[in-house]
């Protein structure tokens, strides 16, 4: 158990940067998520704080040990890698146990040890098998058996379920919380799947090329993303994002021809910058869709209709953008005709037009 | 941009070791060729001196064009490279129909054949050449090239099979499908789109089947008398023959092997690794 | 239905040549070796031939020396090419030449490699040379002298020198099918550098290791050119003899004998690598 401090980390592979100075502190007993698109460096950067890569910047702490220049199994880790590694020259049992046999563990403790891992993970039919023997769900599980039976401060994961099937991925992603609830350990998970992220995470750390640009609540970064990347990847549909401009000095705000009015933080924010150009911000289950024009409203013509079962999804195509609308699922809407939305002046995020950061 | 923290030193301590080790052991792989090198150019009363030279001091032909000069010597290099194309056609024509059979199609008795074929490289077919005389000489082979080469090609036949098959498993089977989508016939698709793709893991098989053969010195003299191939003849006449003879001889089999090499590289492991399962 | 059955005769006919090729130059000679060797002319079974080979003074010695130059080059080799292996994977500058010079000798053949080595332990050699400019001699030692150990020893390095390549490249084939993530994953839960070798490295390259061995043990029971070309008829190996009672003595029997001699034993060893190595077949298909 331990705080993992990341200082300026810096990781380069020739001319690509995979880790531009990252600096991260999770608490101890955290669960930290570190999310982001396929080649973003979430690897790369759990692979420093492993040490399976040597960093070519910063420091890594673990408490107040300063692990940058200790080989890997000195740092008291653990790890789940996303092809498992489980070893295939190794009973299931043997596979659990290689961490203690490597500490020298006498055999009692062993067998207790794997033994306990094993029940937690449900795979005490299994010690005696072989990897070859086990189907990749099985195999995951040894896994992560493997790994909690190993005495660390900190429990690192790599996609742990991205090779999966959907049905099993989502049978033991409810089944990790719970064990990394009971387990009260540090934790580093890293995922490309914005649904696991917020479903596991305390926190959330959302990387683009490299870099951290929000870490913060699940709820925190679904409703308020620091960034227009943030808000474009998490959530399904992404995040609405429309030109708007800030009119009477933060008072207001224009959408095309609808005028809104900013209540709220954002007010605050809007205030802060004056009348400029921004991006508007906002969710799909924020925008209400009319069938008749109001007061704030924006017109629009829908595209596409998707039923979804628990709601229907409207493409709306409007004078600014191409806008994702939820509807009730019993909204009598049909493709080509004229809709009017409505905007929850509550849940609007103002973005700065160049930099995509929000205000 | 950050400099890159120096690692520790007893790692860095460790990294020259390891340098210091890999360097030792090319050492010890290279510097007998070197030396032999340096002989095969020396003059030829060099050769015969002692202390012997570590440098090439005095460049010459003499050592190399006595050897070549020697009776019999070109024909027995021809003898050579007229058994290894023999062997090297011979093998690719029956072998990889094999190897292409066994990547392509899942057929019963498909496992035993891959099992047959794999269990020959556990004899030695070198010391087949002596029960093989009488064969030969009923059917006037004996003495031959071609005879010879028949060897050879038992020898190189497994593993050129083995090879071809991990080749064209290589080339996916798609491509050729997508050919005959679009016209070609089985024969076709094969020639037009399987062939050309597997042309380079052939033909390093090819040269691997040759230098074999080109190397090969047990069977090649015991089935032999007058036509014989380079090592053949050179391990008869060795022990009567001078010191320049026997080094030029040495280096002049050594040459094409490592000019071989260096085109066969790249394929080094895809044709010796091969797994036995 | 006809092209479908067509289809299905495809393979067999593509097999077929190798087939044939391999049962009348495979097959055939080796049960005509055990007739050559256990018939007379007259087509009675005897074991004239058998007793003759194992009357000749030169036959134990001959057996005995194969036997050694099997178990002292075998081991050699298969360490020198694990650590070759391990340096060529360390992920060194300038591993692709690395890899290039350590498999060179795989093109040598067993006389070149034979008549290099002559060049260096030969009495006015290069291993005298080096050994008197030091100082460490008075004058030329003799190595290869008629039967001395130290011709023996000659033939040990040469072999190894030669051979050890094509064992470097299985193992290297091996090292590299196994996935890096192993590795990692020892490493993470504590297993140093030897415990990783021991316990990771080692049992994964298990059927490298398996092939490379028995493909050399099958070649070193035959080793011939190297040891003519260093020692002339110095030392005496079995296909040596083989060799001269075909071409000396122009006796097809006798040699035919050592043949099957020869067959016989590699064939034994083959079968005590299987069952020693024994690869759990449950453990190897990950
Ligand atoms: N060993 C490596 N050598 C070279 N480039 C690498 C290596 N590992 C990762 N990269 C590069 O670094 C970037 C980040 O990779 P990675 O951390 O694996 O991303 P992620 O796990 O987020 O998908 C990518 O551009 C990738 O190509
Ligand atoms: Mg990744």
């Amino acid at each position: 158990m331990a705080e993992i401090r990341i200082e300026n980390v810096r990781k380069e592979f020739g001319k690509v940067v995979a880790v531009k100075d990252v600096s991260l502190v999770i608490p101890d007993r955290e669960f930290i998520v570190l999310l982001g698109p396929s080649g973003c460096g979430k690897t790369t950067l759990l692979r420093c704080i492993a040490g399976l890569e040597q960093v070519d910047g910063g420091r890594v702490y673990f408490g107040d040990r300063d692990v940058t220049d200790l080989p890997v199994r000195q740092r008291r880790i653990s790890m789940v890698f996303q092809s498992y590694a489980v070893f295939p020259h190794m009973t299931v049992f043997e596979n659990i146990a290689f961490g203690l046999r490597m500490q020298h563990k006498p055999d009692v403790e062993v067998k207790r040890r794997v033994q306990a891992a094993a029940e937690l993970l449900h795979i005490e039919e299994l010690l005696a098998r072989y990897p070859a023997q086990l189907s990749g769900g099985q195999r995951q599980r040894v896994a992560v058996a493997r790994a909690i039976a190993y005495d660390a401060d900190v429990l690192l994961m790599d996609e742990p379920l991205s090779n999966l099937d959907a049905l099993l991925r989502l049978e033991m992603r409810a089944e990790l919380k719970r064990l990394i609830e009971e387990l009260q350990t540090t934790v580093v998970y890293v995922t490309h799947d914005q649904v696991e992220a917020l479903s596991l995470g305390d926190r959330i750390a959302v990387m683009k090329q490299g870099e951290i640009l929000q870490v913060d609540s699940p709820l925190t970064v679904y409703d308020r993303p620091a960034a227009h990347f943030v808000g474009s990847f998490i959530g399904n549909p992404p995040m609405n994002f429309l030109p708007a401009r800030v009119i009477d000095g933060g008072a207001g705000l224009t959408v095309g021809e609808a005028r809104l009015m900013l209540v709220g933080e954002m007010a605050d924010a809007a205030r802060r910058v004056g009348s400029q150009e921004v991006w508007l911000g906002i969710r799909a289950e924020n925008i209400e869709p009319l069938t008749g024009p109001g007061p704030t409203t924006l017109p629009g013509r829908i595209l596409v209709v998707e039923p979804l079962g628990s709601h229907t999804l409207l493409t709306v195509r409007t004078a600014e953008a191409m806008i994702k609308v939820n509807a009730r699922a019993d909204a009598p809407f049909r493709a080509d005709q004229p809709v009017w939305l409505k905007l929850s002046a509550d849940k609007v995020r103002l973005l700065d037009k160049t930099t995509g950061r929000a205000l | 941009m950050t400099a890159r923290p120096a690692p520790p030193l007893s790692r860095r301590l460790s990294r020259v070791l390891v340098y210091l080790a890999a360097i030792l052991v090319a050492l010890y792989i290279l510097a007998p060729i070197y030396l032999i090198a340096v002989m095969a150019f020396s003059p030829r009363a060099v050769v015969y001196g002692y202390p012997k030279p570590l440098l090439p001091t005095q460049i010459s032909l003499e050592t190399i064009s006595f050897f070549i000069n020697s009776y019999g010597i070109l024909d027995s290099v021809k003898n050579s490279v007229l058994v290894a194309v023999f062997t090297l056609v011979i093998s690719l024509a029956i072998g990889a129909p094999a190897g292409y059979a066994l990547a392509r199609y899942i057929f019963p008795g498909g496992d035993i054949y891959r099992i047959l074929i794999l269990s020959t490289r556990a004899f030695p077919v070198v010391i087949l050449s002596i029960p093989l005389i009488t064969t030969y000489i009923s059917w006037g082979l004996d003495d031959s090239a071609l005879g010879v080469a028949l060897l050879h090609t038992a020898m190189a036949l497994p593993t050129t099979i083995l090879v071809t098959s991990s080749i064209f498993v290589g080339v996916s089977k798609d491509l050729e499908e997508a050919a005959m989508t679009m016209g070609c016939t089985r024969a076709g698709a094969f020639r037009r789109v399987a062939l050309p793709l597997a042309l380079p893991g052939l033909a390093a098989s090819a040269i691997f089947t040759f230098m074999l053969s080109w190397n090969e010195v047990f069977a090649a003299a015991i089935l032999t008398l007058q036509n014989q191939t380079l090592p053949a003849r050179l391990i008869v006449q060795l022990n009567q023959s001078p010191i320049p003879f026997r080094f030029a001889g040495g280096f002049f089999i050594l040459v094409p092997a490592i000019v071989f090499m260096l085109f066969a590289r790249r394929y080094l492991f895809s044709l010796w690794g091969v797994k036995l399962r | 239905m006809k092209p479908r059955r067509r289809a299905n005769l495809e393979p067999y006919l593509l097999l077929l040549p190798s087939l044939a090729y391999l049962a009348v130059f495979f097959a055939w000679p080796m049960v005509q070796a055990f007739g050559l060797a256990f018939r007379a002319d007259d087509g009675r079974w005897t074991a004239e031939f058998f007793q003759r080979m194992i009357g000749d003074a030169a036959f134990w010695p001959a057996l005995r020396t194969t036997l050694i130059l099997v178990v002292t080059i075998i081991p050699l080799q298969f360490i020198l090419a694990l650590i070759m292996a391990l340096l060529a994977t360390a992920g060194l500058r300038g591993a692709g030449a690395l890899i290039y010079f350590y498999a060179l000798p795989i093109a040598v053949s067993d006389l070149a490699a034979g008549i290099v080595w002559f060049s260096i332990f030969t009495e006015r050699g290069y291993l005298n040379t080096i050994l008197q400019g030091l100082g460490l001699l008075e004058r030329p030692f003799i190595f290869l002298q008629y039967g001395a150990t130290w011709s023996l020893i000659a033939v040990i390095l040469a072999e190894v020198w030669r051979a050890t390549s094509i064992v470097f490249v299985i193992l290297v084939a091996g090292l590299q099918g196994i996935p890096k993530e192993y590795h990692e994953a020892a490493e993470v839960f504590g297993a140093g550098w030897f415990a990783r070798l021991r316990r990771i490295t080692l049992p994964l390259l298990r059927p490298s290791i398996q092939v490379a061995l028995i493909l050399r043990t099958i070649l070193a029971f035959q080793v011939f050119a190297v040891v003519v070309a260093l020692t002339g008829d110095g030392v005496k190996v079995l296909a040596s003899e083989a060799y001269q009672w075909y071409s000396q003595w122009r006796n097809l029997n006798v040699a035919a004998a050592y043949a099957a001699l020869i067959l016989a034993i590699s064939l034994l060893s083959t079968v005590i690598y299987l069952r020693a190595l024994r690869t759990r077949t449950e453990a190897l298909t990950v």
